[in-house]
């Protein structure tokens, strides 16, 4: 170490000497402010989970209490019991139709906008532009614009309550082609796909065999984002689906209603349905992490 | 569908155990096909979409506003015609305008404080921080909470009598608020959700605009003796613009169209008492699944579809001259990207004179 230290408590505390020279630019380590904001930011992600687990961990007078105490009770089983055996919210039923549903919106949005990004991407055709165009546009459309006639038309077939009616409308979707559109674009050079027509190899196949490996890193993150956002949309299930037969959130709806006025049980029910997402994030939240990153640069 | 296509096109592969019925019959047929195997599969590929889109999305569309013109009778399944009636009505009601209001409101709160959250977080993460994808992930954490579980935590929180917040402002000697009775208090809640669960996502993408700012702007800097606040609001800042434009955009179209929050705010889901947290989607609802009036929700979600437009046609037209000489994501400038594509249209145009020379 040639450079004369003015703290030695800090420099015999860092591992790594070696990084020391680089500090006079932006790649020195940053102060304690920034570790300190970023602490402060994490905490409030994680407080409401955790107060969650306070008032959910407790009994029915614990959120009256205006002692405030910040160690979770002995409740948590007998109020997570209390709605896993509701027959009035349906958990299980609910978590069962939000896997089911949120498993097979992905693999189909993934699949078909793996398919129409590589046509939009890569094969020339009449038109290609402005229908790709056309997808886009479509972005900017409120959910609400469609939702009477639809209920209308699954209320004819006699759809309304079951769970194909939450899956059909979200079989595609113009964000996952723009997605795909964008993504293989540049992941794929187009002598790649002449050499595959060269060896005579069809349409499909050449997709097949050039297109969805290249496309692979990018369909794991749609898929992960899709499923994220099919697990939590609302507006859409809640109007179609009843009570019998719910999705994750409606069965959550039930909970805030008159019959429960036990927040205990509520909030229990809450951080119960937060656990598959939660694990899921856990597993998987690198790839969330950079797929937002990665299509903000792209979007 | 595509077992039509594929064989002839690949002799090769389909020689050895191909289905004998489907030998070629006569020579050239095989590239015919493939012919039209190129020239099809695109569309056959984007089908699907365009397919689904018509059903559940473009025929809901155009139905909304057959319905909004018409008095609808839902147990024969059919309407009567009343011309405007229905709008005249939706615009006439107070809650109409309750909604409104309350709409805006909500996304105001929501997305400023958002946005310069989302700034200086992003700004943190930029530094050179140890375990980088740790606190990425950590910010990350609220987003997959779904908005009912969010909005069932905070309403709790937010509770006049017992609530965390009042408690909290009680030790240190302020009064509670009515945060489920006063109007403007119930919005700050409201986006108070919204913003738990969105900053960290917005600010990721930020993330990524600032990661793309080249260092050698930042050394140079360095280099003339500027700070990091200065470095952040000479370079960082106006290097973000088109992505600030971006994440306006979007949540200018998703928080007018607000409704988980809201209606889980209170038991009765019905916007508060006096209509202090009324949206406009929970308002649609409302006339729709509330009392039954498919014409006026239809009405209702046109109204909505046209704020939208007429807002994204403002944000469109103010981004434009905002960002009009800002250096694009590619990299590329405008004119650049012209010429690139003349390019390699003439490429292509030559290409298929020379394959239709061959042929």
């Amino acid at each position: 170490m040639s450079v004369i230290d003015t703290s030695p408590v800090t420099a015999a505390a860092d591992p790594t000497p070696s990084r020391r020279r680089p500090r006079a630019v932006r790649g020195s380590r940053p102060g304690w402010f920034v570790y300190a904001s970023l602490g402060v930011v994490l905490l409030a992600a994680i407080v409401p989970y955790y107060w969650a687990l306070l008032i959910g961990s407790g009994d029915s007078s614990t959120i009256r209490n205006t002692e405030l105490s910040w160690i979770p009770g002995g409740n948590f089983f007998t109020n997570a019991a209390a709605v896993l055996n509701n027959p009035a919210v349906n958990f299980w039923t609910g978590l069962w139709n939000s896997i089911f549903s949120s498993a097979l919106i992905a693999a189909s949005v993934v699949f078909f906008s793996t398919l129409a990004g590589w046509a939009f991407a890569k094969l020339r055709f009449r038109g290609g532009p402005w229908l790709l165009l056309f997808v886009v546009a479509t972005m900017a459309v409120p959910t609400q614009l469609g939702v009477v006639p639809l209920y209308i038309l699954f209320s004819e077939i006699g759809w309304t309550g079951q769970i194909g009616a939450v899956i059909v409308p979200a079989l595609t979707s113009a964000f996952g082609v723009f997605w795909m559109t964008q993504y293989l674009r540049q992941a794929v050079p187009d002598e790649l796909i002449e050499a595959a027509r060269v060896d005579g190899a069809s349409s499909f196949r050449t997709f097949l065999t050039v297109g969805v490996p290249a496309a692979r890193p990018a369909a794991a993150m749609l898929g992960l984002f899709t499923f994220v956002t099919a697990w939590n949309n609302f507006f859409w299930p809640f109007i179609v689906l009843d009570r019998q037969n719910p999705t994750l959130p409606v069965a959550l709806s039930l909970l805030q209603s008159n019959y429960f006025v036990d927040y205990s049980v509520v909030l229990a029910g809450v951080l119960l349905s937060t656990v598959p997402l939660l694990l899921l994030f856990v597993f998987a939240g690198k790839q969330l992490v950079s797929g937002i990153m990665q299509g903000a640069v792209k979007g | 569908m595509t077992t039509t296509l594929q064989p002839p096109a690949a002799p090769a592969a389909s020689a050895p155990d191909g289905p004998p019925a489907r030998t070629p019959r006569r020579v050239g047929f095989g590239s015919k096909l493939s012919a039209w195997d190129l020239k099809l599969s695109p569309y056959l590929y984007i089908s699907p979409f365009f397919i689904l889109f018509l059903v559940t999305g473009l025929f809901p569309i155009l139905y909304t506003g057959v319905i909004s013109f018409m008095d609808w009778d839902q147990i024969r399944g059919s309407g009567t015609f009343v011309g405007f009636d229905q709008y005249a009505y939706v615009l006439s009601q107070p809650a109409f305008w309750d909604a409104l209001r309350n709409t805006f409101s909500i996304f105001v709160l929501s997305t400023v404080p958002q946005l310069l959250f989302a700034v200086f977080i992003a700004a943190m993460l930029d530094q050179n921080i140890r375990a980088k994808t740790l606190w990425r992930m950590g910010v990350l954490v609220p987003y997959v909470m779904a908005p009912v579980a969010v909005a069932l935590i905070f309403s709790n929180m937010f509770g006049d009598q017992y609530g965390i917040v009042n408690t909290l402002l009680g030790r240190i000697g302020l009064p509670g608020v009515g945060w489920h009775s006063d109007t403007f208090a119930s919005h700050i809640a409201i986006a108070t959700m919204v913003n738990f669960r969105w900053t960290g996502y917005n600010t990721l993408i930020l993330l990524a605009a600032m990661q793309a700012v080249p260092r050698e702007y930042y050394e140079a800097a360095t280099v003339d003796g500027a700070g990091k606040v200065r470095q952040f609001f000479s370079i960082t800042l106006p290097s973000l613009k088109p992505t600030l434009i971006f994440v306006i955009i979007t949540s200018t179209i998703g928080g007018l169209q607000i409704f988980d929050e809201p209606r889980m705010f209170d038991q009765g889901g019905t916007g508060g008492s006096n209509n202090q947290w009324l949206t406009i989607s929970l308002y649609l609802y409302k006339l729709g699944w509330g009392e039954w009036n498919f014409g006026r929700a239809a009405a209702l979600a046109w109204i909505l579809f046209l704020i939208i437009l007429v807002i994204g046609a403002l944000n469109l037209f103010i981004s434009r001259s905002l960002v009009r000489d800002e250096g694009t994501r590619d990299g590329l400038t405008r004119a650049q990207r012209r010429a690139a594509a003349r390019a390699t249209k003439q490429r292509v145009a030559a290409e298929s004179t020379g394959k239709g020379a061959r042929s």
